[in-house]
């Protein structure tokens, strides 16, 4: 301190306190730049960082809802949910992922295929997530695992909802099935409607009644922490959390009778056609077949595309529903209706007498309309045409309905429009006329309608083509005497919590009025005829039975036979034979039941489909029941 | 009768304890200003650490060590410290150079130095020692500094910046050249010649650029557009800003900030602390908070006009004024105001070494200006 000093000490002091109060000037004003920064953040951009922060915390888990479970018109279950097993793994708990994926391979858990897709999908997940990478497990592969569990660690066993049919295969074209929702779908369903959930009604009752089956989703929110991991914390932070509870689906009560339908479908085994049954009365829909058929479960669990690929390449086509989109010529089958047609329009009584030859020709031309009985019919009146099914007959009435009054009443009646039925996709047929033909083709010479054209729809053939559906409500209104309804699936809606039950009254269709209603009674005879006459077609199919089937055979040409040739069925080779049909209702007097058979490439209406209409019936009747 | 015994009884118990606070040359008002942004800091340290209990109780244990450290160097008297002041800087000087050398490399950085019982960084005895440095070459020099001089302090702060820099520790150095630069401030710098600084530096920023490693180039980069780079460098501050802006006047609640407590803010029990107060305290413990710091900062600016000479003066503001650089470079950075450089929340962030040396400043600073008293006494 003994330095030679030259330092002012007050100017020093003076200098440093005059410092000192800037530098505190500008501590202060540098804190209110902070204070200024907390408050704009804190307050005036608040609610743009609290929903930034929201968002940051929370992910939304879905809680998806039951789908609801479809009753036959017993009570059957015939479409519910049932957990399925599947493997998840979580990479993270796994240790290393080839390693554990070809441990998998080796107990067989994961076929070798599958390796390289699987391996990808964990991949592309967080490495904690669950994910799937074996569905549908058997006991054989859920007995296997158990054993090595231990082995194969990060691999769990989880089960998971399904969709389920227990009785696969019978009325799957009714039920239709549920199945991945596919990018298609994903353009006409609302998203938000689906928050976590795998499946929707592809086809069928499952399609048509989605809105109702899949009830509404719920939704849980769950906090996460950076890594997008859910955390469990304390009471006090999960407050704010917002949950929705997902609600079930309504249930289904169907008009299907899931037991008759496995009689028809049995009934009709190894063969290619359809099976429809209704009630009549009020339109139900008891027997919905279309046969080959196929399991829904494998769509509604995930299908192997090779499995898929068999379904749709089979040439006998199982996914096709011959019920509502196979159009076919009605032939015979609508002769009772033709007849129907010539005395409401007054063209012919049914006492009077018309020769059969064998063959019909039209004035002034050479051109043979031949009769399926070569030799001819001899002298038919209307019950005998009907009964024994007289093609010149019907040719002779066609030709002088003239094809006018024939579209109009056939239309009337439902032919060349979808019945309405309340599943999706039904095709409407064809029913010609001059104006149709117009619009269906092109070339001037093929617009024009030849009177010929006319004789044929006599017998069905022709342009004529009707769906299986058609030709049983066609049926259903000749057995109500022209009341008719529209066929119906599904009778009411139950919501499964609170129970409430939503009937859906029967749909009744503007009733057929007929100038003369005794003509109803004349047609029904000629069709109890058919099955009970002397020369009845459908008499060998209808013997024995405890009460009085009222129906008509049918044989629609697939092929065309050409003017001098006999058609021979055995040369014919089997998918060029002509379709068998049969149309019936039973008992004649008090109709319960109407049946509309069509076996394709048959043969005759009366050795292949009317048997069929036979067991049903018998089914059905013999238990008394309605 | 009875109150006033008890008051009486009160005013002994102040006596006793202020007499006891003088016998260690403590000052009562910047202790009690320590202590409450202290048990603050703990508080909210307790919440950021979440489930990490071991990390609570070893920053309370930090603060034991450091209070110690503080009353013991208090007790250095200021002469005393004068005289190391040269000592301690070419000490310091030395490791710096040894570390460079030798150093270990610890997270990216070479910064710390093993002398067999412990692991230190020679950049935190820079902390101090620059300014005392400084101090002690400036009081033996007339005030204001002439050109010459000024010179030689800008030498002795630059050599010990550009080598703790090289290390690379931005913010330390940062703070270190800030200690260094307050002292020349404080002694009464010319204007002009602050001036002419602070353009100089304007036009070396093409020049400091270049030097930057690519990693503190992001840093400023970043700030001026955090959504540039989201998931990437811009994430500490959007982060930081959500935590801030969520909190809300009132905040989200003691432990109960979602973005600290769910892990969306980085580094949140250490650099990032000053959004967790933020998030769950809101505004008002922000405000508290800086409230704390200002007290602090304008009692240590009084405590140094207080003292005798002008090392003790200009040494005991810059401590004042360099706990405040540290201040607003934190709180600047994590609210977004400045680039992201790792410096703590001076008393709040958890993290042993710059606790120590910064108690240990405020001992120095409560010695400093015990000497004051000493002399009037």
């Amino acid at each position: 301190m003994r330095r030679v000093r030259i330092k002012d000490e007050n100017l020093e002091q003076r200098i440093f306190l005059q410092r000192s109060l800037v530098a505190a000037a500008i501590v202060a004003a540098m804190l209110l730049l902070l204070a200024g920064r907390a408050f704009w953040l804190q307050v005036l951009r608040h609610d743009h960082y609290a929903e930034l922060s929201q968002g940051n915390r929370s992910r939304l888990e879905p809680l998806p809802p039951n789908r609801g479970i479809i009753y036959d018109r017993a009570g059957r279950v015939i479409a519910e949910n049932t957990p399925a097993y599947q493997l998840e793994l979580v990479r993270e708990q796994a240790g290393d992922l080839d390693t554990i994926l070809a441990q998998l391979t080796h107990f067989g858990l994961l076929e070798r295929d599958d390796l390289a897709r699987v391996r990808q999908l964990v991949l592309s997940r967080r490495s904690f997530e669950a994910v799937p990478i074996r569905l549908q497990l058997d006991d054989e592969l859920i007995a296997r695992f158990a054993v090595h569990r231990h082995e194969l660690q990060g691999v769990s066993l989880e089960t998971r909802m399904a969709r389920h049919y227990p009785y696969g295969a019978i009325g799957a074209h009714a039920l239709g099935y549920v199945g991945t929702i596919s990018e298609d779908d994903v353009t006409r369903l609302d998203k938000a409607h689906y928050f976590g959930i795998g499946v929707v009604g592809k086809t069928g009752i499952e399609r048509a009644y989605e809105d109702d089956l899949l009830g509404s989703g719920g939704h849980r929110e769950v906090l996460v922490n950076a890594e997008g991991r859910s955390v469990e914390l304390t009471d006090a932070k999960t407050g704010q959390l917002r949950s929705r509870q997902p609600q079930a689906g309504r249930d289904l009560r169907l008009t299907l009778d899931i037991e008759l339908q496995r009689v028809a479908e049995e009934a009709m085994a190894g063969r290619r056609g359809a099976v429809v049954a209704i009630d009549p009365s009020n339109g139900d829909v008891l027997v919905l077949a279309s046969l080959p058929s196929f399991d829904p479960n494998g769509f509604a669990r995930g299908i192997s595309r090779r499995d898929y690929l068999a379904l749709t390449e089979d040439p006998d086509q199982p996914l096709f529903n011959r019920v509502l989109r196979g159009t076919y010529p009605p032939g015979s089958t609508i002769k009772p209706i033709m007849a129907l047609a010539g005395l409401e329009y007054q063209v012919i009584r049914p006492e009077d007498k018309v020769f059969c030859p064998g063959h019909f020709s039209l004035p002034h031309s050479r051109h043979r309309f031949r009769d399926w009985k070569r030799e001819g019919h001899g002298t038919v009146d209307m019950r005998n045409a009907v009964m024994q099914s007289c093609d010149v007959y019907f040719y002779r009435l066609a030709n002088t309905l003239g094809i006018d009054r024939i579209h109009d009443i056939m239309t009337r009646i439902g032919f060349g429009a979808p019945t309405g039925i309340d599943i999706g996709g039904e095709r409407g047929g064809i029913m010609p006329s001059p104006e149709w033909k117009k619009a269906a083709f092109s070339g001037h010479e093929q617009q024009v309608w030849f009177p010929g054209e006319t004789v044929i729809l006599g017998i069905g053939q022709g342009y004529w083509a009707a769906t299986p559906l058609q030709l049983a409500t066609a049926t259903a209104l000749l057995a109500m005497r022209g009341r008719h309804y529209r066929p119906r699936l599904v009778r009411a809606l139950v919501d499964p919590v609170t129970g409430a039950v939503e009937e859906r009254a029967p749909q009744l269709l503007p009733p057929i009025e007929l100038k003369d209603q005794a003509n109803w009674e004349v047609i029904v005879d000629a069709m109890v005829a058919v099955t009970s006459g002397p020369h009845g077609t459908a008499v060998r199919a209808s013997r024995g039975a405890a009460y009085s089937i009222a129906g008509k055979t049918g044989t629609a040409q697939v092929f065309t036979v050409g003017q001098t040739e006999k058609y021979d069925e055995k040369k014919v080779a089997e998918r060029l034979r002509d379709h068998a049909l049969f149309v019936a209702f039973a008992p004649a007097e008090a109709p319960k039941l109407v049946i509309a058979v069509l076996v394709e490439n048959g043969g005759h209406g009366s050795s292949a489909a009317a048997p069929i209409a036979r067991s049903v019936f018998d089914a059905y009747l013999a238990r008394g029941a309605g | 009768m009875y109150e006033e015994l008890a008051a009486s009884r009160t005013r002994r118990t102040v006596t006793a304890t202020a007499r006891l606070m003088r016998a260690l040359h403590l000052d009562g008002m910047l202790l009690s200003g320590l202590a409450a942004v202290g048990f603050f800091g703990l508080f909210v340290l307790y919440s950021a650490a979440g489930d990490n209990t071991v990390l609570w109780f070893s920053q309370v244990a930090r603060f034991g060590i450091g209070v110690a450290v503080m009353i013991a160097i208090a007790q250095v008297p200021d002469h005393f410290i004068r005289m190391v002041a040269p000592i301690a800087f070419v000490l310091g000087l030395v490791l710096l150079l040894l570390v460079a050398v030798a150093g270990d490399v610890g997270k990216g950085a070479q910064r710390w130095l093993d002398i067999g019982i412990i692991r230190f960084q020679p950049s935190e005895i820079m902390k101090l020692a620059v300014p005392m440095m400084c101090a002690w070459y400036l009081h033996q020099r007339p005030l204001p500094p002439s050109l010459p001089n000024v010179a030689a302090v800008l030498a002795m702060i630059l050599i010990p910046v550009l080598l703790i820099a090289g290390q690379p520790d931005l913010g330390t150095a940062l703070l270190v050249a800030a200690a260094g630069l307050l002292v020349l401030v404080l002694g009464g710098l010319p204007w002009t010649y602050l001036l002419g600084g602070v353009v100089a530096a304007g036009a070396a920023v093409p020049l400091v650029w270049s030097l930057l490693h690519d990693y503190q180039r992001q840093r400023v980069l970043t700030l001026l557009d955090p959504q540039s780079d989201a998931l990437g460098a811009g994430y500490h501050i959007i982060q930081s800003q959500i935590a801030i802006g969520s909190g809300g006047v009132f905040g989200k609640g003691w432990t109960n900030g979602s973005q600290a407590q769910l892990e969306f803010l980085p580094e949140r029990s250490t650099d990032f602390i000053f959004a967790v107060i933020g998030e769950e305290l809101g505004l008002l413990g922000l405000l508290a908070l800086l409230a704390g710091y200002l007290f602090i900062v304008g009692r240590s600016l009084y405590m140094a006009a207080q003292c005798r000479d002008a090392f003790t003066r200009l040494l005991s503001g810059s401590i004042a004024l360099t706990f405040f650089v540290y201040v607003f470079v934190n709180a600047g950075m994590v609210t977004g105001l400045l680039p992201v450089v790792g410096v703590p929340l001076p008393l709040v962030s958890y993290g042993g070494t710059s606790l120590v040396t910064l108690m240990a400043g405020f001992g120095m600073l409560m010695s400093l200006y015990s000497g004051r008293k000493l002399l009037g006494s």
